[in-house]
């Protein structure tokens, strides 16, 4: 069994990633994800992780170091924020093509400019359709969990994917939690040793990474698509494991107060223990209220979306990201799709609020409510948004 | 030095890792230069390459022309990615996963992917002391998309986007000294190498290759689209290039320079540069200005062997 300690939610991480042994580390700091990179330097420089760890001169090399680690064969962990992500992002992209399961924590945080440390998800956004697997996490413990999970779902022969592991900057990285490490009989029941089907070795010569023409690359395209898409029976079953060895069971959607809820809520990551306050207050003013959270974010949970919304008659999404111009926020135009032509297709209104920081609190959510009972009454447009909590 | 060359083609290893076939221009010596390194790293070697024309010729799906472990992942980051693998094979190594063969560690790029887009992880990769090589593979220009200049174009070359016209007179910058550059690291072994020398250019990789830590060799590889000669001008051409003080083939083991092929008295550098069509506007004051550049830099590169 596993023991509860007080940690900073940044240090547990790192230290989950240490016990799964983790063969070479590759990061460049940045807040808010410091913390973890530091810790995970300390623990190598203490022979607690045997483990290379590189530190490169920029992210794009982070994320390049680790396609050229992985691709070796050696189990490979980074992670970083905003910015960085930004300018990773090429070789993000790349490393999903080459199906090199690389483990990475995103430490959410806003965009520049204006330059700002704070947490939303606009960073994670902009990587939307990289080809990871992404997934959002909402306290310490899952962010924990998460690692061990992420390693096993990304190194399952069957998956071979990258996979990102959203943790909210400073509102998760910051924070000191009581969390219940495992014990490495429990990481080795979990997490069987690394063994991927390439590797780069002069015994099996093999050239990866080649350029396509016109008529190979849809080819290759529908099969990362189909990788990815066919991971999810491997990310369920992973769940289900974890949920064995730790009794803490993880659903793509899960809900909170949904039976008889008529207006739901809908959001991802931290703010969903707000979010739930907040419902608790409105069910004990007698409202039909309710909330989905959204934990797989891809391959997009379809199914297990449209089943936790039945009988829902109204949506909030929550959105901690702008789509300039488009459809409000990134998370409302993908709820929409999900719901399009269904037969009982909730109304969807769509609030983008707590960007770089600013705090949402339970009182503004339940204004949310009112707000959004309010635009229901009337036509709610597909491209209708609102920013909510701005200045006057 | 030529006799015995001649003796030594026969010692050569027959193989090649680096296979006919490929998509290469006529008399490309870039491809000749990554055959011959191919050739002299053998096959306990994990090549990355950068994107490029070396990259592009040799890649396309489902298609390979490498016997060896090899993978592209972008333009800029060969070094990055090499450090990793690198990176990799020592902890598998030391974990006892993987047994130590003393693997290469080979990452490669042009000019653009080195001097240009890629310096910065190249830097980083010499700085952090990984045991790998990096070859240059100098075309002078970004060929595969079509002879834009870089930064290691020489003075006066005519590129598509540093073209000669009635104002300009082509590239107005002097090529980028990326093998000073890289000296200026501290790594253990810097050369410079050109395939119209393949035994020269092949001892130095393998040299390069024996030596721990980062090690760096720079070669002058003859493009004749982008330099619009011939294709069977391309080895004469590189000749030239050394013959006349414009490339010379030099090392730099743990900072001591020698200059691994003397040219007794060098030929005038209009020889070199005349044959060629993208010097083909410069006038007789430009080339004196370039002869003066060459004539200098041979000198202070002489100086240092002497150091
Ligand atoms: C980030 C990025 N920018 C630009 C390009 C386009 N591009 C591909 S290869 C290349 C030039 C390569 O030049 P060099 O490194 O000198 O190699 P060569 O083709 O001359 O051998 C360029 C500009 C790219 N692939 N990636
Ligand atoms: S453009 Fe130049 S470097 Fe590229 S393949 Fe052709 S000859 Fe070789
Ligand atoms: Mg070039």
């Amino acid at each position: 069994m596993g023991k509860r300690v007080g940690v900073e939610v940044s240090i547990a991480a790192a230290d989950a990633v240490g016990m799964a042994n983790v063969d070479v580390v590759a990061a460049y700091p940045i807040t808010p994800q410091t913390h973890i990179v530091e810790h995970l330097s300390d623990l190598v420089a203490n022979g607690k992780l045997d483990a290379e760890f590189i530190p490169v001169e920029s992210e794009h090399s982070a994320m390049s170091v680790c396609c050229g680690s992985s691709a070796l064969g050696a189990r490979t962990f980074t992670c970083t924020s905003s910015q960085g992500l930004a300018l990773m992002n090429e070789i993000v992209f790349i490393a999903a093509s080459m199906r090199l399961p690389i483990v990475m924590i995103l430490a959410n945080r806003s965009l520049s400019g204006p330059l700002s440390i704070w947490n939303d998800h606009t960073d994670v956004m902009s990587v939307r359709d990289c080809g990871w697997i992404q997934v959002f996490t909402e306290t310490g413990q899952e962010v924990f969990d998460h690692v061990m999970w992420a390693f096993r779902v990304a190194e399952d022969r069957q998956v071979s994917l990258p996979v990102i592991i959203n943790m909210d900057g400073f509102i998760l990285t910051h924070v000191i939690e009581p969390i219940e490490f495992w014990d490495s009989a429990m990481v080795k029941q979990y997490l069987p040793d690394f063994s991927p089907i390439n590797v780069l070795n002069p015994d099996h010569p093999t050239t990866v990474g080649g350029f396509g023409m016109p008529g190979i690359y849809t080819e290759a395209k529908v099969a990362q698509n189909e990788a990815l898409v066919k991971s999810k029976p491997h990310i369920l079953k992973a769940w289900q494991e974890l949920g064995a060895v730790t009794g803490r069971y993880y659903q793509p959607v899960e809900t909170y107060k949904i039976d008889g809820a008529e207006t739901v809520f809908l959001s991802m990551g931290s703010t969903g223990d707000t979010v739930a306050m907040a419902v608790d207050e409105l069910r004990a003013q007698g409202k039909p209220a309710g909330l989905i959270k959204l934990r797989l974010w891809r391959p997009f949970p379809f199914e297990e979306l449209r089943l936790a919304a039945r009988g829902v008659k109204r949506l909030i999404i929550i959105d901690r990201a702008v789509s300039y111009g488009g459809p409000g926020g990134p998370v409302a135009s993908e709820i929409r799709s999900a719901f399009y032509g269904e037969k009982e297709m909730p109304v969807v209104t769509n609030f983008i609020c707590g960007l770089a920081g600013r705090d949402v609190t339970p009182e503004d959510y339940i204004a949310i409510y009112s707000k959004s009972e309010k635009m229901a009454q009337g036509q709610v447009r597909q491209e209708d948004y609102v920013f909510y909590g701005v200045r006057e | 030095m030529e006799t015995l060359n001649v003796y030594a083609t026969r010692l050569l290893e027959k193989s090649e890792y680096f296979t006919p076939g490929h998509r290469a221009c006529q008399g490309c010596a870039e491809a000749l230069a990554v055959r011959l390194v191919a050739k002299a790293l053998g096959n306990n070697v994990i090549v990355g390459s950068a994107t490029g024309c070396m990259e592009i010729i040799s890649s396309p799906l489902p298609f390979t022309n490498w016997k060896v472990p090899w993978l592209h992942v972008a333009f800029e980051n060969a070094a990055a990615v090499l450090s990793g693998a690198e990176a990799g094979y020592r902890a598998l190594v030391r974990k006892g996963k993987r047994p130590e063969k003393g693997t290469v560690f080979l990452a490669m790029g042009g000019d653009g992917a080195t001097t240009d887009i890629g310096f910065q992880a190249l830097s980083g990769a010499l700085e952090r002391g990984h045991n790998f090589l990096y070859v240059c593979y100098d075309n002078e220009a970004y060929m595969n998309t079509g002879i834009q200049r870089s930064s290691s174009t020489p003075f006066g070359a005519s590129t598509t986007t540093s073209p000669a016209g009635k104002i300009h007179f082509g590239q107005r910058t002097w090529k980028k000294n990326m093998a000073e550059i890289v000296v200026a690291h501290n790594v253990p072994y810097v050369a410079t190498a050109c395939s119209s020398y393949p035994f020269d250019l092949m001892e130095k990789v393998q040299k390069a290759a024996r030596t721990p830590g980062p090690a760096y060799v720079h070669i002058l590889s003859v493009c004749p689209t982008g330099w619009r000669i011939a294709p069977n001008k391309a080895i004469w051409i590189g000749r030239l290039a050394v013959e006349t003080g414009v490339f010379p083939l030099y090392e730099v083991v743990d900072g001591k320079y020698r200059i691994t092929h003397e040219v007794g008295e060098l030929k005038p550098v209009e020889d070199y540069l005349r044959p060629q069509g993208r010097f083909r506007h410069l006038t007789p004051d430009m080339i004196k200005h370039i002869q003066d550049r060459v004539s200098a830099e041979y000198a202070k590169l002489e100086a240092k062997t002497r150091l």
